[in-house]
């Protein structure tokens, strides 16, 4: 078979998948867990608890601030110290509820054995069953951005999904969470991603991988003739070309399908396509079967000077720093500390931002890989337009963002770039394209968010 | 002979059926315009800053001959010609000055790379708007100047520039026309458009962090920690504590500077003065450093002094 990409742009840059191959550990408990209030896409969840309260593993401790939003559950048991500010993703100081940990006692609705539960053992779970429990469960897109999934699994009237597409590209480089998670994990990875095909009202189910992956293609093009042969389900694994960034919702949907979604307010449903990250097609396994909320994630910790980078099972919470630690401890010399991987990361001030729902690695780079090389002038070679997955001008629109042409950059549909940065690593003079095109991004979408 | 005749007398009826039309039509379609306006517009600076809050000085002028004729020019100010240019202004349309005193842009932040350490270092774009989406900063500091100059580039008067000895952004207030363009362009709105106060002397707080004391103490020295110790002695109700940060309200503010002497992190600035604070307890001698906590005020501070001497 041979692998399938999308269509326009990209980019590929070395994979450095330091952790391949190195099976998941279970993180130690941290002493002090912190739960940043804003975790997802959308208002951020209001404290149900208060200071001195006692809270268990699974206890709800801050509920949905509005329709868009997700509800947080402690990960750890122990003592509400203080509700207060704690520094997040974002660099800055936001509001957090801050929980010292005691012991470890899980809340008993949670069913913690190893047994595998399937679909037909649970004839109860008609399609609003599971999004509601998807919606108490506190699950939010486990890749990176972090939008509220039962939002995803209520699609508008206007649109008809046809397939569920699970995102198991992990085209990202250096991070491998997703490929342990499939290993470890495959069969409540298919089971969960029959309960989202049941929740979508859809028959019809991809798993996306990319080649360098090929163990996790096998075992569940494997897995998925054994659970799903014989059934109304049909489910396939498609490999994939490797391309960043394949793991783009819009990317993947034209690499599975072949069908281009359109320019926003458009989302792949429009197409048809619910595309679902795997870790939270597990998520989803743990919330409906298990009765286990959102509190737990696997993360990668990597880099090259790491003593020992690995793959954690990691409480939500968790500082940074501890993750670091249970590696070798911070590098000598100067870091760069990235919540995510090197091209969509987040650089971070500080070690002591914990892990998130969106938290999928934890990057460590030296001075000199991180190190920006001077900006030359750009000679229009066009390079960062053969680059860009959206087929946009990114030298255009970095320029009209400097001078500030907010009409001009919008009819140039600054809007659609998806910030994966392919321009930037692609361009010859060094141009900070991205972050010039960032700035007009918001700029414009302020703008339009006027208008209305 | 005949061609040139009928050359002249076909041009020239042309000439005549034209005229007549556009006589015509400017009679018709005649729009009135105060002449007010023009003579408004010719007095105004012309720098086209948006300073006052119109497109331009046109639009200003417009403004003001409406205002007249309504009965009042209250709260149109143009910043950059001053009472001079509004005097004059008000003259011509025969109304009362009625604008307020002289303000001038306040950079609230003392966080020098002595206070305020870095802690990090930003390999980004070099814009404040940049830097300030991307997280805190350099340093641990969520609220303070970043030091990019953004406000630098948006200032038309060249009256604001960024220090490489402390790494803010310092106004020149002889050149500060309070515009209010680096205001906007301020992407953590630390500057603030204040009183400019008699003889440029001002009292006010340097710091805009909203952080807990204790957090806001970590990342910087001289820091509000929202105490309230100034809002205790002050008698004339001007400052206000919210946020874990206080507020000095210039229009109450009566630059008696106590609270300079009780802030415990001199995060209460006094600019202009030419002696130094009055000192609260016997047991503080180093009331000078109060006046002057960055190197900005110290300079300041023997101005008055040489604009005095000058004047006389």
């Amino acid at each position: 078979m041979t692998a399938k990409t999308f269509r326009i742009g990209g980019i590929h840059p070395e994979e450095n998948k330091l952790t391949h191959e190195v099976a998941t550990k279970v993180a130690a408990l941290p002493k002090q867990a912190i739960f940043p209030l804003s975790q997802h896409i959308g208002a951020p969840a209001t404290p149900v608890v208060q200071k001195g309260d006692k809270v268990k593993v699974g206890t709800l401790i801050a509920e949905a601030g509005s329709f868009v939003s997700a509800p947080i559950y402690s990960s750890v048991s122990g003592t509400v110290f203080k509700i207060d500010t704690a520094i997040d993703a974002t660099g800055y100081r936001k509001p957090a509820i801050i929980i010292n940990v005691e012991g470890d006692e899980w809340e008993e609705s949670i069913d913690r054995s190893e047994k595998l539960e399937t679909v037909e053992a649970h004839p109860e779970l008609t399609p609003d069953e599971i999004v509601t429990r998807v919606k108490e469960a506190g699950i939010t897109g486990m890749g990176g951005a972090g939008f509220p999934t039962f939002i995803k699994l209520t699609p508008p009237p206007t649109a008809k999904a046809e397939c569920v597409i699970i995102n198991a590209v992990e085209c990202e480089p250096y991070i491998t969470a997703d490929y342990r998670l499939m290993m470890e994990k495959a069969d409540e990875i298919l089971v969960g991603l029959q309960l989202l095909m049941i929740a979508a009202k859809v028959t019809k189910g991809y798993i996306g991988i990319e080649t360098n992956k090929p163990k996790a293609i096998e075992l569940l093009t494997q897995k998925c003739v054994d659970v799903f042969g014989g059934t109304e389900y049909y489910v396939t694994v498609v490999p994939l070309k490797q391309r960043y960034p394949q793991g783009g919702e819009k990317q993947l949907v034209d690499a599975v399908i072949q069908r281009q979604v359109p320019a926003p307010p458009a989302i792949p449903v429009n197409v048809g396509a619910i595309v679902q990250n795997v870790g939270t097609a597990y998520a989803v396994y743990e919330a409906v079967m298990k009765r286990k909320p959102l509190f737990e994630r696997y993360t990668t910790v990597t880099g090259k000077r790491l003593a020992n980078p690995g793959n954690f099972l990691v409480r939500m919470g968790t500082p940074m720093k501890d993750l670091i630690d249970a590696c070798g401890g911070m590098p000598e010399g100067d870091n760069k500390l990235l919540a995510g991987g090197p091209m969509m990361g987040k650089a971070l001030t500080s070690t002591e931002v914990p892990i998130c729902k969106g938290t999928n690695s934890v990057t460590i780079l030296s001075r000199d890989e991180a190190r920006r090389k001077e900006p030359q002038p750009c000679i229009r070679c066009a390079k960062c337009v053969g680059a860009c997955p959206m087929g946009l001008e990114p030298y255009l629109l970095a320029k009209l963002s400097e001078v500030e042409n907010w009409e001009r950059a919008e009819r140039e549909d600054i809007v659609s770039c998806i910030e994966c940065g392919s321009c930037q690593f692609t361009c010859p003079a060094h141009r900070p394209l991205l972050d010039n095109i960032r700035q007009g991004k918001a700029t414009v979408m302020g703008i339009i968010k006027k208008r209305k | 002979m005949n061609f040139i005749l009928i050359a002249v007398i076909v041009l020239g009826a042309i000439g005549l059926i034209a005229a007549l039309v556009l006589f015509a039509a400017s009679k018709k379609f005649a729009v009135y315009e105060d002449p007010r306006i023009a003579q408004v517009s010719g007095l105004l600076p012309g720098a086209n800053c948006g300073g006052c809050g119109f497109a331009g000085c046109g639009g200003m002028a417009d403004a003001l001959v409406k205002g007249a004729d309504a009965g009042s020019i209250d709260g149109l100010s143009c910043p950059v010609g001053g009472a001079d240019v509004m005097g004059q202004v008000a003259d011509l349309l025969g109304m009362a000055i009625a604008n307020g005193e002289p303000k001038v842009a306040v950079v609230r932040c003392n966080g020098t790379c002595e206070h305020r350490p870095k802690i990090v270092e930003y390999a980004g774009l070099r814009t404040c708007a940049a830097m300030h989406a991307c997280g805190a900063g350099e340093t641990a500091c969520g609220y303070g100047c970043l030091g990019c100059g953004d406000c630098v580039e948006a200032c038309q008067f060249d009256a604001i520039h960024v220090k490489a000895e402390t790494g803010i952004a310092e106004v020149d207030e002889e050149k500060c026309v309070a515009c209010g363009a680096c205001v906007k362009a301020c992407p953590r709105g630390i500057i603030e458009l204040r009183k400019k106060g008699p003889k440029g002397r001002r009292v006010y707080v340097s710091c805009v962090n909203k952080d807990k004391g204790a957090m806001s103490m970590k990342a910087c020295k001289v820091s509000c920690i929202g105490c309230s110790k100034c809002e205790k002695e002050c008698q004339f109700g001007a400052i206000t504590v919210g946020n874990n940060c206080s507020y000095i309200d210039s229009e109450k503010c009566r630059l008696c500077r106590k609270c300079v002497a009780v802030c415990p992190t001199h995060a209460i600035v006094a600019v202009n003065f030419p002696n130094p604070a009055p000192a609260q307890k016997p047991k503080e001698p180093a009331a000078p450093a109060h006046t002057a906590p960055n190197g900005f005020a110290a300079e300041k501070k023997v101005e008055p002094v040489t604009r005095k001497e000058a004047q006389e």
